[in-house]
């Protein structure tokens, strides 16, 4: 027992809903568990088709956590720091693919980066390349959902940080780009690396726009995700194993990150 | 009992209660009255029956007054997987026997044939590789896509493949024949294989090319176990197989079993 809080009692009015939120949570993870045809697991993660789509999935995920903070550091230090006019548009603007349906990302992309698109087709007319049905194609699409997470991540923690040290720092002589470089960053690194932590989760997860954009074929563009869902029209008992083996792959991780995910407090 | 517990607990049991409430609304509104059908029943089909089935059940509400049909479209094997666990619903009809298999626990008869479809080649409306047949596929400037070989229209695919001889690789193994039939009209694609009913329903957004050797899916329909109207479920069957159903499924570009 801990020690009786001066606060009183949690109310049951408290405590019961937030315990179904648990259950709700937690059950059908279980049932993945107690559904997955063991005896088969590690032959199912054998065939080739599995460590094609898993190798790839590997590879996208850390290529988009990669472009996410290329673009996406600069992007948020932009809007924490700079006062400029139409600034809450623009946050408004990048935050869209966070409520879009993925399909419909997939779609968006299409119709801007496809053969046929409108950056596209004069793409395809100057150099004869075409993006769908590449892996770099499955990297736009994991980058395009996953770059909003990562921005408002990046952006809270360089706002939280507050500009106090940032002025220190030029007041001591540094430029911009150093007292980003040696200050602003370090600061705001635990969000950068919750940033990329949420990044890398959405794309090791995303389906419905890598589908829809890049296409589903083994060792090209067949994530994960694609092959689960391929997998799963034929055999869902087979699909359970793959679901299990990203399950286990995303448990690892968040274990891996306990210290700043499990304990309250060390996020921020 | 005190009262504070009581208060709690009026309201647990009142959603208790609703499922039963729901359950005697249905009982009422089933089966059938002096001859006459009423009620409403759930028809699960695939997705590549969604025009015909949406005409059908318009035809049949209109033919029976009272007379309810819900329709879920999703790909066969999905909607299989879900009758054979019991999902609540009165009809199945898939787009090939493979997957009716897959529900024949939850079979309340022996399914029967209602309908056939021809697997053909598309390319987009203005042909840009100048693609005329399977054998255009093998042509390296040739983009083209096929079903996932889990999907039924995937495997007849493959099979087309292998019998024409066609070695190159598709770019994409796309989840299902409508996903496919996109890649062709929204010209990400040079060419793919549909169904002759998916060309059909694109109108002039493809030009379509028949195989050289027929391949056929067949589409079973059935009564499920867990119907809990299955004078309505069983005259929409008989509908679906009459003549007036024939004639729905022939303009869509199917073929007679």
């Amino acid at each position: 027992m801990t020690a009786r809080s001066p606060l009183g009692r949690a109310p049951a009015l408290l405590w019961v809903p937030a315990l179904v939120a648990v259950v709700f949570l937690v059950v059908p993870l279980v049932a993945l568990v107690v559904a997955t045809p063991w005896a088969s697991f590690i032959d199912d993660l054998r065939t080739p088709e599995v460590r094609a789509a898993l190798w790839l999935s590997l590879r996208t995920s850390l290529a988009t956590v990669v472009a996410c903070a290329l673009v996406g550091t600069p992007l948020a230090w932009v809007l924490a720091r700079v006062e400029f006019r139409g600034r809450g548009l623009v946050r408004a603007l990048v935050t869209v693919p966070l409520v879009l349906p993925p399909v419909v990302a997939g779609v968006a992309l299409l119709a801007a980066l496809g053969r046929s698109g409108l950056l596209g087709a004069p793409l395809r007319d100057a150099t004869g390349l075409t993006l769908p049905y590449t892996t770099a194609a499955v990297v736009l699409a994991h980058t395009f959902v996953a770059l909003p997470f990562y921005v408002i991540s990046v952006e809270g923690a360089l706002r939280s940080a507050g500009e106090a040290f940032d002025e220190a720092a030029a007041v001591l002589g540094a430029t911009r780009w150093h007292t980003f470089r040696r200050v602003t960053l370090p600061l705001a690194l635990p969000g950068v690396v919750a940033g990329g932590v949420l990044a890398w989760a959405r794309s090791l997860g995303e389906f419905g726009a890598t589908v829809t954009f890049a296409g589903n074929y083994p060792g090209t563009t067949q994530t994960m995700p694609s092959r689960i869902y391929a997998v799963y029209l034929d055999d869902p008992a087979a699909a359970r194993t793959l679901a299990m083996i990203l399950l286990l792959a995303s448990v690892g991780v968040l274990l891996l990150l306990r210290n700043r995910w499990l304990t309250p407090g060390a996020a921020a | 009992m005190n009262r504070p517990t009581l208060r709690t607990a009026a309201p647990v049991l009142l959603l208790a209660l609703l499922p039963l409430a729901a359950c005697g609304d249905d009982d009422t509104g089933a089966g059938t009255t002096d001859g006459e059908l009423s009620g409403s029943i759930t028809v699960a089909a695939a997705a590549s029956l969604t025009e015909t089935f949406e005409d059908l059940a318009e035809q049949f509400e209109a033919e029976h007054d009272g007379v309810e049909v819900d329709l879920v479209f999703d790909s066969s094997g999905t909607l299989a997987d879900q009758a054979a666990e019991g999902a609540p619903g009165d009809v199945l009809a898939t787009a090939d026997l493979r997957s009716m298999e897959r529900a024949a626990d939850a079979q309340a008869e022996e399914p029967v044939v209602f309908a056939t479809n021809d697997l053909v080649l598309v390319a987009p409306a203005d042909n840009p590789a100048g693609v005329t047949g399977l054998d255009s596929l093998d042509d390296p400037d040739v983009t083209y896509v096929i079903c996932v070989e889990t999907a039924p229209c995937g495997g007849l695919s493959a099979e087309a493949l292998a019998d024409a001889g066609v070695e190159r690789e598709p770019a994409s193994l796309e989840p299902d024949v409508k996903a496919t039939l996109s890649r062709v009209v929204e010209d990400e694609a040079d060419a793919g294989l549909v169904y002759r009913t998916d060309a059909l329903a694109a109108g002039d957004d493809v030009q379509t090319f028949d195989l050289p050797e027929r391949l056929t899916t067949e589409y079973p329909i059935t009564l499920l176990d867990q119907s809990r109207n299955t004078a309505v479920a069983q005259a929409f069957i008989d509908f679906v197989l009459s003549s007036a159903g024939a004639e729905v499924f022939a303009a869509a570009g199917f073929g007679t079993p």
